[in-house]
């Protein structure tokens, strides 16, 4: 019987799990929405990975939770933080990885790493705020009344950006309809949002230090329209993993694997 | 002072509180959830001491002199006229670690104090107002003495106090120490000790006695001293107590500074503990990652640090904060105590500079031979908070050793965020193993 090693990633907004063999093999993910009830989020998106892949549940060797609802997971076998599975997931794809910024739904975090060791040397968190995370855009697609793919394509037209307050997100949402109202292009107002996401975390990165690889992972690294204000703010181009939402879930089912090792 | 009041304050004193604490001594018997280590044997002396102090503190009131004084006053000036002193610092921290902070805070700001100003004067003018304590009733103080060696805000504090009890209020003004102290400071302080003593003679009509003076001088330094060799008993691998539990025996060197009790207190503590390093008895089984802790301890979040921190089978073995009532106070000689006094409370590490501060942390982070650092970026304490972000680059990148900040506050449980400070704590354990 082959064993298969499980991460669950119990994120504010999506819950994801991946499954690997014992070789590394990436096998099968799945992501869905964590809702009110993580547990139930987590044990639905297994069922969902196991099925895709034909494994039975008894197949599982190890299994290793994180994100915020990373407690909450009653049958995984540890909890680790997802600033370690981020690291671990990032390393996986690029492993000269040094520098990981992870945007996730609900805070975001730069990640400085030693590659040869394989840890973290130091991370960056940001401070109970909206501002510079994936619901920071969320928020303003809904004010706009505009959908995020939509979003991201008018950004990417723009020209040049409107400067937007990138402190606080109640804040620059009231600009944003100022800016509206004095029919300013929606495209400019746009890419100064996304110019705005990059300013609140570049502090962040430049105090754990931008090193080449540079690698962006968390589902905000699917935003092609934050990937170019980050390359136009940082100078360097972000690496970004194939499925940039599950790596840190990827990074928990790698050390599930190193777990069972241990 | 009435003759009613004095006797009965002599009579709990002398014939109630030996009872009162063998009954706290006691304890009640309850089921108690495996704890996650030893406790220490001397927790239930603990329990009967601050029980006691705040019981008779109620009939001190009209029986002896009461005043109210800063951690860091030179109190054994009112040791030396018989005052009964209170430490609202203290208190306030007692409050916070029953959760009692944010409501006693929100009760100040309903008056119109600023979110900002310190949870502990907060929490202290709560208590004004709304006259609610852990400890059942503080006794009106006829003196406050305060000493900016901390921080400037107790003397506004203190003054909003004066206004409000109408009694005099005293400050010995230390003067900030940038590089090294200069002559002129130290003249400076000891005219002002002479002042202080000529107030504290028309105040209580009583004659200073140097020798009172100068024997309880002797007391306090052998109380910090003996402090200092309880905070080194942590240098052990495994440690023997957590820091946890060496910040809930401060009350002693910090309220009962000055008196035998506190020396008495402490040589027990300091026997319980060498006999745990002697039997290499761990507070946390398996001590894996030893570390350094910064700034004033988050009173209401002891347990549950103390939690997280045991799971990960790391444990705090030392603070700055625990010992600053062992860094300068052994500085006191009973042959020249009023100069020494002086050395003694204004070179505290919050008076001292950054330089110093560095300097501090990297020799306790090598004695105690911990592998990270620990922040506690304070939203009351500016002057404790000020500098930490540099010096976490500087220790890190220069020496090597890993600083995490926790944002949080000492005694206001509203500013602390469960979740994000767990996630950063967590992490960071999880990159030092």
């Amino acid at each position: 019987m082959k064993k298969y090693f499980a991460g669950i990633d119990i994120g504010s907004l999506t819950t994801k799990v991946v499954l690997i063999d014992e070789k590394t093999e990436l096998v099968s993910s799945c992501v869905v929405y964590t809702g009110y009830d993580g547990l139930s989020a987590a044990k639905e998106a297994l069922e969902e990975t196991l099925k895709k892949a034909a494994i039975s549940r008894d197949q599982i060797q190890q299994a290793i939770s994180t994100g915020y609802g990373r407690h909450l997971v009653t049958f995984a076998n540890k909890a680790v933080t997802e600033i370690t599975c981020h690291a671990h997931g990032a390393l996986y794809f690029f492993p000269n990885a040094r520098t990981v910024l992870d945007i996730g739904g609900q805070d975001s975090k730069a990640i400085g790493l030693d590659p040869v060791a394989r840890r973290v040397i130091n991370f960056r968190m940001n401070d109970k705020c909206a501002a510079g995370t994936g619901r920071f855009l969320e928020v303003m697609a809904q004010r706009l009344r505009i959908g995020m793919d939509r979003m991201v394509e008018l950004a990417l037209k723009a020209k040049k950006a409107l400067e937007i307050s990138s402190v606080c997100t109640v804040f620059a949402e009231t600009e944003v309809v100022s800016m509206v109202a004095q029919n300013k292009p929606v495209e400019e107002i746009l890419k100064g949002l996304h110019q705005a996401v990059v300013n609140r975390v570049y502090p962040m990165l430049r105090d754990v230090g931008i090193k080449e690889e540079f690698v962006m992972t968390g589902g905000v690294a699917k935003n092609r329209a934050i990937l170019k204000a980050l390359e136009e703010k940082v100078g360097i181009p972000p690496k970004v993993p194939p499925d940039p939402q599950i790596t840190g879930a990827l990074g928990a089912a790698l050390l599930a694997l190193e777990n069972k090792e241990s | 002072m009435s003759m009613w009041a004095r006797m009965r304050y002599k009579a709990v004193k002398d014939l109630f509180l030996p009872f009162f604490v063998r009954y706290v001594q006691k304890g009640k018997k309850r089921s108690v959830k495996r704890p996650p280590s030893p406790p220490l044997r001397i927790n239930k002396t603990l329990k009967a001491l601050i029980a006691s102090h705040y019981l008779l503190a109620r009939y001190a009131e009209g029986a002896v002199p009461v005043a109210w004084v800063t951690s860091g006053a030179p109190v054994e000036l009112l040791r030396a006229f018989g005052y009964y002193t209170l430490y609202p610092e203290n208190h306030s921290a007692l409050c916070a670690a029953q959760k009692m902070g944010g409501s006693l805070c929100s009760f100040a700001e309903e008056k119109g104090y600023s979110q900002d100003l310190c949870s502990y004067a907060k929490i202290d003018l709560g208590v004004h107002y709304s006259r609610k304590t852990p400890v059942g009733r503080l006794p009106k103080p006829d003196l406050l003495f305060a000493s900016n060696n901390i921080c400037q805000t107790v003397l506004y504090w203190y003054k909003v106090l004066s206004k409000a009890y109408s009694i005099p209020l005293i400050l010995f003004d230390t003067p900030y120490n940038y590089q090294s102290l200069r002559p002129e400071d130290l003249s400076y302080m000891v005219s002002q000790i002479h002042e202080i003593i000529h107030q504290l003679e028309r105040l209580t009509k009583k004659d200073f006695d140097p020798e009172i003076f100068s024997k309880t001088l002797e007391i306090s330094k052998s109380t910090c001293e003996t402090w200092k060799d309880i905070l080194y008993c942590m240098q052990a691998t495994p440690a023997p107590a957590t820091i946890f539990d060496i910040f809930s025996h401060m009350l002693p060197v910090v309220s009962l500074r000055g008196l035998p009790v506190a020396l008495r207190y402490y040589n027990l503590l300091l026997h319980e503990l060498r006999e745990r390093v002697e039997k290499k008895i761990a507070a946390v089984p398996n001590e894996r990652i030893r570390l350094l802790w910064d700034n004033i301890a988050i009173w209401y979040k002891m347990r549950d640090l103390s939690n997280i921190l045991m799971q990960h089978k790391a444990n705090i073995v030392a603070a700055t904060y625990t010992n600053a009532w062992a860094e300068t106070i052994p500085y006191m000689d009973p042959h020249n105590p009023i100069e020494s006094i002086a050395k003694a409370y204004s070179l505290v590490v919050l008076n001292n500079n950054l330089k110093h501060r560095l300097n501090l942390i990297y020799t306790l982070a090598k004695e105690f031979k911990v592998h990270g650092i620990l922040m506690h970026s304070a939203r009351s304490c500016k002057p404790y908070s000020v500098g930490q972000y540099d010096m976490a680059r500087i220790l890190s990148s220069q020496y090597n050793i890993p600083c995490l900040i926790i944002e949080a506050d000492i005694a206001d449980e509203r500013y602390y965020s469960d979740e994000q400070n767990r996630t950063r704590l967590e992490a960071f354990l999880e990159s030092l193993t």
